[in-house]
């Protein structure tokens, strides 16, 4: 039996949303920046693409910057609002749990003449609101906070978050990066006062190569790519239109389907974590309520992740681990670190992220293997549980 | 995910040969829980003349695959080898062995050589030998190693 359980490191393209790009490669093949019917018939496709996101965002559609990643819209916010505003301010406000993508962008700023403040979380991972209203200042230009962390699935309250920021200055611009989320949680982009957000295509059963920036009308953002002047000049590149194509596709299927999907994956995560809590020495890392039903993450005492993964990898199941036995640098995981548990702990930690196709019978295997697994290396382990 | 070679996955594959030995007549401990990686080596010598020969030895390991491949290769190489050459065993024949390691695991090798060399220096304290001098000093660059890492790790004990 084969058996997925890596969801949250990409999906598979949904069969209807391939269906929708296959015209788009070799049919309506054309440069949607071109004047003729093969340009114009990919530019169709690509604003009827920005139009169907926009209405599920409940935006503008000219509020909408297509990218190629979530990596890169990530970068082009921070960096290009950083730039646009550094006259009024040189301080971001950046959450530790933040993804690779936008903490590395961060110590770029850093590097570059900006202050960041990096907010920490408390042991669930949930940022501290206390310590955000202490550290927003009047040189305070952006808060960077995700929706639902990568790796541990925690909720973040970006409502209440929204709230301190805008009480304490409305100017201040709030971004999300909502990559676990869009699709899949639902998000009120008014309701919680956010002026910038991301997301990504190849979480929700859209094709890799397609992404968005949420940019609130009125807004100054300096562009990362230079050129053509595609996106309203803000994002130069040929528009990669089949991707865009299935992405939108890909959304509307996923809103679609968010409550449907969201409950059966609720079961299925209740479920694996009412057997592995059965197991001795596991440990729920992240929020026992405020959580993505889509990601659970465990450890377990005296085990190392990475022998684990390998293991269940072994009976064909994928899974990923915040170890630092699997990092070539050879540090755990910064999400686990920020949540300051043992780092024993962030050793011994499985990341199991569901998804559309998770089936019962798939967590009936995945739970039979990952118990013989446990077993197994506790067998051989120098530490014995009680 | 790491990229092993074949051979060290196929290593990987016979773990369930790791675990304790009944009756060990020495036994080395190194590395740390906090570091994500821990082995316990149980020696069983036999004398055949004036000779000492290792008749078996098996790790206990809490750690990657790459440590758990380590402890195996190493099991394999020293079956039947005197203590002296034993000792002669270097890390890098535990990674010849595993067909390589990628360089941020070589430690896990380097580990598997250090238990084996505390348990032989622990039989020889047991039978009241003399201590060869490479040994001793292995010895305690393994102990202060151990020390450093007990005070990185402080506040989680």
């Amino acid at each position: 039996m084969k058996v997925y359980l890596d969801y949250a490191a990409t999906t598979p393209v949904d069969p209807l949303v391939f269906s929708k790009m296959k015209p788009y490669f070799s049919q309506h093949f054309g440069n949607s920046a071109s004047t003729h019917y093969w340009g114009k018939k990919a530019r169709e496709a690509l604003e009827k693409s920005r139009l169907t996101i926009s209405r599920l965002l409940k935006v503008q559609p000219e509020e909408i910057i297509f990218t190629s990643s979530a990596t890169e819209s990530n970068n082009f916010i921070l960096k290009g609002i950083a730039e646009a505003y550094k006259d009024k301010g040189r301080h971001l406000i950046i959450s530790q749990i933040e993804h690779p993508c936008i903490l590395e962008t961060g110590r770029f700023l850093e590097k570059n003449g900006f202050r960041v403040s990096w907010l920490a979380v408390d042991n669930y991972g949930l940022v501290n609101l206390e310590a955000l209203k202490k550290l927003l200042s009047p040189e305070t230009i952006l808060v960077s906070i995700m929706h639902v962390n990568n790796e541990i699935g925690v909720i973040e309250p970006l409502t209440q978050i929204g709230e301190i920021i805008k009480d304490y200055n409305p100017s201040i611009l709030f971004h999300t990066d909502a990559s676990q989320s869009f699709g899949k949680i639902p998000l009120n982009l008014s309701q919680s006062r956010i002026d910038l957000l991301t997301a990504s295509s190849h979480k929700i059963y859209g094709p890799k190569g397609a992404a968005l920036a949420y940019l609130k009308k009125g807004i100054k953002i300096e562009p990362l790519l230079l050129g053509g002047g595609q996106e309203f000049g803000l994002r130069s590149s040929t528009s990669n239109v089949p991707a865009i194509v299935g992405f939108a596709e890909a959304s509307q299927l996923a809103y679609k389907r968010m409550s449907v999907d969201f409950l059966k994956a609720k079961k299925l995560r209740q479920k694996i974590l009412k057997s592995a809590l059965v197991l001795k020495g596991v440990w729920l890392n992240g929020h026992p309520v405020k959580s993505s039903p889509y990601i659970l993450n465990l450890s377990f005492d005296f085990i190392e992740g990475e022998a684990l993964m390998n293991l269940l990898n072994e009976k064909g199941i994928a899974v990923s681990t915040g170890s630092a036995c699997s990092s070539e640098k050879l540090e755990s995981s910064h999400v686990l670190s920020a949540l300051k548990i043992n780092p024993s702990r962030a050793h011994s930690s499985l990341r199991i992220s569901l998804g559309r196709y998770s089936s019962e019978a798939e967590i009936n295997y995945f739970l039979k293997e990952l118990s013989l697994a446990v077993q197994k290396l506790r067998k051989i382990s120098p530490f014995k549980i009680n | 995910m790491v990229d092993y070679n074949p051979k060290v996955l196929d290593f990987f594959k016979k773990s369930k040969n790791l675990g304790p030995l009944k009756n060990p007549d020495a036994v080395g401990e190194v590395g740390n829980l906090m570091c994500g990686d821990v082995m316990k080596a149980y020696l069983k010598v036999k004398k055949r003349g004036q000779k000492e020969y290792i008749s078996d030895l098996k790790f206990e390991t809490y750690g990657c695959l790459a440590a758990l491949a380590s402890s195996l290769a190493l099991m394999k190489l020293v079956k039947g080898k005197t203590l002296e050459n034993a000792l002669k065993i270097t890390a890098q024949d535990i990674i010849k062995t595993l067909g390589g390691l990628p360089a941020f695991k070589i430690h896990c090798s380097v580990l598997a050589h250090e238990a084996l060399a505390e348990a032989i220096y622990s039989y020889y304290q047991k039978q009241k030998r003399e201590i060869p001098e490479e040994l001793e000093k292995r010895h305690q660059l393994i102990l202060k190693t151990q020390e450093i890492l007990k005070n990185k790790f402080k506040e989680f004990s």
